[in-house]
Parts: structure tokens; C-alpha cells; sequence
């Protein structure tokens, strides 16, 4: 028996299930949850703007136009100009590449830094476990913006710190996330048989765990891309996040742009929509994901080792109440 | 029990070692030293001995360790004894000379005063919303719910304030209240002046209760004796807010004191916007002055206060739910 389990079975079946996991997902998005729909069209639109900016912008984001400034929107400029002249709807179109960047860099970091934490610490629990946790605990103690805001200064205004330090707060709170996902695969007959036959830590954690926790990671980091979105248009919002002259839709609502809201009302409202159906978007896909990957939603039982039939049968018991 | 209490106690040292650590070293991370922004704001016309001696005033010419003991209050300093956090010492401005705990003093209780309306109003808009949300499950009403949540989740309150800043001045001219009323001189404004900014903050907090209360509460709606409840022919209010709310609120009461850090967070943005003289008000002057003692001092007591906070709540939570053993 533990031959079986532990030797060739499980790479096979593992990566035809991460596989699946993946388009399975997809046609359960579509078929069961037209918000989560939406929310893909929305991150879908955001990804191709952000991607195809230089094409799509009809003018570039930092052509200063003296002559055309605080323009309201019209026909040459449909969502009119800043207190430089500038093209608002190009700034946007610009902006949506800051927030799709850091939005996939900042969850991507976190996510590895999550896993790698979260993974040690459950893994090797006992004494590294613990000295680990107090270090998440004390790092958790910090208001998520205190934390951010300190170490930007530090750090200085930019891009890459933004995404960095992004990356390390958000990862380090994840990482709780994916120790007891970790710590709850060690309870199973395949970690022991593993085990059992002389697989090194490793490659247990690679090929038993890290396989088996994609699904908390994938909903980690697909419900994690949205709150980076907002805290980085937080941080240029409050001068700490990126330097203009880059436009990025928080940092377009801060600085010299508060002094000409009141009489150019469209700076303000601009922005701050584009911002606000993009977080729309990618939270309510995040969430889609959430559920259809959580198995608490599902009865309590996991997604793995599990049957299609036996499946339907248990959603059609939990849903016909 | 009690095992457990001194347990997380004792648990709770290490992790407040661990946040005095990074708040002090955090400070030597900064580019550029501490002196020469001294020596070049405040000591004009500075000579190259001054250096030595402002050191040596400061503490800064001993070993790293030794200035982490005193600034801890674990070692004496030769001018003045015993002088640290211990004692209750957070250091003073280099800028202004106050000391960072009178400052701490003034500004909480505005902080405390916005963090708490906000709170109030947000539990006001998230809980019904949320029950109905779980038990008109996959109705329109439900996606309505949802998607409000959603919508405070992903509206930034910054974007948000402003709106309100300029459209009504724009519309009306009427624009709110920038000088900071104390409440003692005039209830009323005070209370008028805080309202907008605790609305916006409580609809930030409201999105994530909302959810964990529709969440929570279809969880329970699933359990056996809910459909034991519903076979006895109870009334559909009974069902839900007697017997699945009470099992369900626990969970969100949790989260409702997880959202303390949301909350200091909210307070730093609204409180800029709205030109209140809070705790969010006074970090946002002393990174911007790069104030580092205030910073440290100011990082130290918030990471405290959730640590403590988050204790409290732990603690509390066997008492609300009998269920729950610790060990």
C-alpha cells in the first residue's frame, strides 16, 4: 500500500489535477458565478489597457499642453485635461499599467514570501515554528499603513520599493494562511508514506505539500491583487508611493491636483472611478475563486480525493436545504 | 483557562521584544544620520567639535546594544537614571522638543473619538445587511448586498472624502469644517465635524463584516439544528436571529476587533483629509519632518496597542462561545 501512495501515483495524478484544477475553475467560474464573470471581463480590460497603453492613449501621459489646461471633457479631450494641459483619459490609460503591475508583482511577492514562510514554519514545526511565529506576530502588530508608511520613508518613493514593501507586508500576514494549510496535508497518509520511504524534506515539500496547498495559494493571491491595488494608490495618494511624473490613479488625486479640483471637478472624479471598477473587478474575481476553491463553503470536505460523482452528490445535499 | 492566559502572556513578551528590535533598528536604516539633520536644522553655524559633543549628548557615541537598553529603560543613562519606555519615556521631537507621550495624549482621544463613531456606523450598515444577504441566498437582494460590500471594499476612502470635499463646494458652497472643534467647547460641531469622516471610515470597515456575517451566517443556516429549528415549525425570525446570529456573531466579533489596524490605517488617511489632530494626523507630520524619535515612539504604541488588543479578544472569545477549550 504505502508503495503505491508514495511512489508513482501521486506525481501523476497531482499534475493532472493542478491542471485541471485550472480549467476546471474556469468553466465553474462562468456556469456559477456571473459576478465573479464580471469581475474576469473587468481584470480582463484592465490587463489589456495596462498592456496596450502606447496604443490605446491618445495622447502621451506627460505632453504638457499650456494652452489647453483644465480643460473640461470634450470631443478633442473626451475626459478633459489637468492644471498642465494634460490628457486625463491618457493618464488613466497609463495609470491602469501601474495598477495591473503592482498589483501582480505586489500579490506575486507576497504569495512566494508567504509560501516560503508559511511553508517552513509548518513544516519544521517545533522550535523554528515558534521563533518564526513570535517574528509574523510582532511584524502583524504593525497598522498595515503605519508599517508601509514607515518603511517608504526609509526606503525613499519609487516603483520597486512600493511593490517590495507591498510584497513583505502582505506576504508576512499570508503566511498564517499557508502554515495551517501545510500543517493540515501533514495529517495525511501520503505525508507519512513519504516520509516513510526516505523522500528528503525537500522533496516533500515540493512534490507531497506544495502541489496540494495550490489551492489556498491561488486563493491567497487572487484576493490579495485587489488590497494591493488600493494600498498603492494609497501611498501615492499621501505622497509616499510613486513619484510623479508617473500617473498613477492615487497619485492623480494628491499633490497639486487638490488645489484645482474645485474649479476642474473631472481631475477628481476620473481617477478615483478608474481605481474604484478596477479594485470592483479584481475583488469580486477573487472571490469567485475563493469559493469556488474553498472546501469550508463546500461541507467541510476537501476538494482532494474526492470523486465527480461523490461531488455533485454532496453540493446537491448542501445546496437542497 | 488560566493555563492559557498565562500561556498567551507569557507569549506576548517575546513578540513585544521582537517589535521594540525592529522599531529601534528600523531607525538606524534611515539614509543620512540623525546629527548631521541636527546639525544642519537646529545648530547653525555648527563646527566640526560640535559633533563629538551632541553625540555624546545623545547617547549616540556607546555601543548599539547599550543604547537599545537605555532607550528600553533597562540601563541607566549617566544624566538621567533609568529613562525609557519602562518608565513610560518615548523620547521628544527633534524638531519641536515636545515630548512624544504629552503629544500622544492630546491626539488620542480625537483619534480614539473618530476610530470609535466609525466603528458604530459600520456595524449599523454591515449586520442586517449581511443577514439578509445569507438568508436570501443567490437572490437579487443577495447580489445587492454582495455587491455593496464589494463596493466599500473597493471605493478608497481617500477618493471617497475628497468627493465630498469638492463636489459640495462646488454645488452649494458649503465645504466642512477644517478647523479641529474640542468637544468639551461645542458638542454639537464636534460631533458634525466628525460625522463625514466616521461615515467614510465606517463604510470601509462595513464591507469585510458584512461578508464574514453573510459567510458565518450561511455556514450555521447549513448545520443540523437549524433544520431541526425549521422542522419544529419555528417562526423564520426565530430560525435566523435566535438561533443561527448567536452561533454566527462570534466569528464577527472577531473580526470586528481584527479590524483595529484597518481602522488606525483609515484614521491616518481621513484624518489628513479632514485636517483632524489625531494619532494618523501626527505620523503623517513627523514621517514627512522625518522625525525619527516620534516614529519609533509612535510605531511602538500602536504595535502595542494591537497586540493587546488582539490578546483581549482571544481571551474573550472562550467566554462568548462555550465551545471553544484551550489548552
Amino acid at each position: 500500500m504505502s508503495k503505491e501512495v508514495g511512489e508513482t501515483p501521486p506525481e501523476i495524478v497531482e499534475e493532472k489535477k493542478t491542471h485541471s484544477l485550472l480549467v476546471d475553475l474556469f468553466i465553474r467560474l462562468v456556469k456559477e458565478k456571473p459576478l465573479g464573470t464580471v469581475g474576469g471581463i473587468i481584470v480582463l480590460v484592465l490587463f489589456f489597457t495596462g498592456i496596450f497603453a502606447e496604443f490605446i492613449a491618445p495622447y502621451d501621459y506627460k505632453e504638457i499642453n499650456l494652452m489647453d489646461t483644465l480643460q473640461a471633457p470634450s470631443a478633442q479631450h473626451i475626459l478633459g485635461t489637468d492644471n498642465m494641459g494634460r490628457d486625463l483619459l491618457s493618464r488613466i490609460i497609463y495609470g491602469a499599467r501601474i495598477s495591473m503591475v503592482v498589483g501582480l508583482a505586489g500579490a506575486g511577492l507576497s504569495v512566494g514570501i508567504g509560501t516560503l514562510i508559511g511553508g517552513i514554519s509548518g513544516f519544521f514545526s517545533g522550535k523554528y515554528d515558534m521563533v518564526l511565529q513570535r517574528f509574523v506576530d510582532a511584524f502583524m502588530c504593525f497598522p498595515p499603513l503605519f508599517f508601509l508608511l514607515t518603511v517608504m520613508a526609509i526606503l525613499g518613493p519609487g516603483l520597486l520599493q512600493v511593490i517590495l514593501v507591498l510584497g513583505i507586508q502582505g506576504g508576512i500576514g499570508q503566511s498564517r494562511v499557508i502554515r495551517s494549510a501545510v500543517i493540515g496535508i501533514k495529517e495525511n497518509m501520503y505525508f507519512e508514506a513519504a516520509k516513510a520511504i526516505g523522500a528528503s524534506p525537500i522533496k516533500i515539500l515540493l512534490r507531497h505539500v506544495l502541489p496540494n496547498i495550490m489551492a489556498p495559494i491561488i486563493i491567497v493571491f487572487s484576493t490579495s491583487v485587489g488590497s494591493m491595488i488600493i494600498m498603492e494608490a494609497t501611498l501615492s495618494f499621501l505622497g509616499f508611493g510613486i513619484p510623479p511624473p508617473v500617473p498613477t490613479w492615487g497619485g492623480m488625486l494628491s499633490g497639486s491636483a487638490r488645489t484645482y479640483m474645485f474649479i476642474a471637478p473631472w481631475m477628481a472624479i476620473w481617477p478615483g472611478l478608474a481605481l474604484s471598477i478596477a479594485v470592483y473587478g479584481v475583488n469580486m474575481l477573487g472571490d469567485a475563486v475563493r469559493d469556488l476553491l474553498d472546501p469550508r463553503l463546500r461541507g467541510g470536505l476537501g476538494r482532494y480525493g474526492m470523486t465527480k460523482k461523490k461531488k455533485a452528490q454532496i453540493e446537491k445535499l448542501t445546496r437542497g436545504e | 483557562m488560566s493555563v492559557y492566559i498565562v500561556k498567551r502572556l507569557l507569549l506576548a513578551i517575546p513578540t513585544l521584544l521582537i517589535v521594540a528590535i525592529i522599531v529601534f533598528f528600523s531607525i538606524r536604516l534611515i539614509p543620512g544620520d540623525v546629527i548631521d539633520l541636527m546639525l544642519a536644522e537646529q545648530y547653525a553655524g555648527a563646527t566640526p567639535y560640535d559633533r563629538p559633543r551632541l553625540e555624546h549628548e545623545l547617547g549616540l557615541d556607546m555601543p548599539i546594544y547599550i543604547q537599545f537598553g537605555r532607550w528600553l529603560g533597562f540601563l541607566s543613562t549617566p544624566d538621567e537614571g533609568y529613562d525609557g519606555i519602562l518608565q513610560g519615556n518615548l523620547g521628544k521631537s527633534l524638531w519641536t522638543e515636545r515630548l512624544v507621550t504629552t503629544e500622544l495624549a492630546n491626539r488620542f482621544p480625537v483619534s480614539l473619538e473618530l476610530g470609535f463613531l466609525a466603528l458604530i456606523i459600520g456595524q449599523i450598515i454591515a449586520l442586517p445587511i449581511g443577514i439578509y444577504s445569507a438568508v436570501r441566498q443567490d437572490t437579487i437582494g443577495d447580489y445587492a448586498g454582495r455587491s455593496f460590500a464589494v463596493f466599500c471594499i473597493a471605493v478608497p476612502g481617500f477618493w471617497l472624502a475628497t468627493m465630498v470635499l469638492v463636489f459640495p463646494s462646488i454645488w452649494w458652497g458649503w465645504s466642512p469644517q477644517m478647523r479641529y472643534i474640542p468637544f468639551l467647547e461645542d458638542p454639537v460641531g464636534n460631533l458634525g465635524q466628525f460625522f463625514i469622516p466616521a461615515i467614510i471610515m465606517g463604510m470601509m470597515l462595513s464591507g469585510t463584516t458584512m461578508r464574514m456575517t453573510r459567510t458565518m451566517m450561511l455556514e450555521m443556516l447549513r448545520q443540523d439544528y437549524i433544520r431541526t429549528s425549521w422542522a419544529k415549525g419555528l417562526k423564520e425570525s426565530t430560525v435566523v436571529l435566535k438561533h443561527a446570529l448567536r452561533n454566527a456573531f462570534i466569528p464577527v466579533v472577531t473580526i470586528i476587533g481584527m479590524q483595529l489596524p484597518i481602522m488606525i490605517g483609515g484614521s491616518v488617511i481621513m484624518e489628513n483629509i479632514f485636517c483632524l489632530p489625531g494619532v494618523g494626523n501626527y505620523l503623517m507630520q513627523v514621517i514627512t519632518k522625518r522625525d525619527y524619535i516620534p516614529l519609533s515612539g509612535l510605531n511602538l504604541v500602536m504595535a502595542t496597542l494591537v497586540l493587546l488588543v488582539n490578546l483581549f479578544i482571544d481571551l474573550t472569545y472562550a467566554y462568548l462561545d462555550p465551545r471553544v477549550h484551550y489548552r
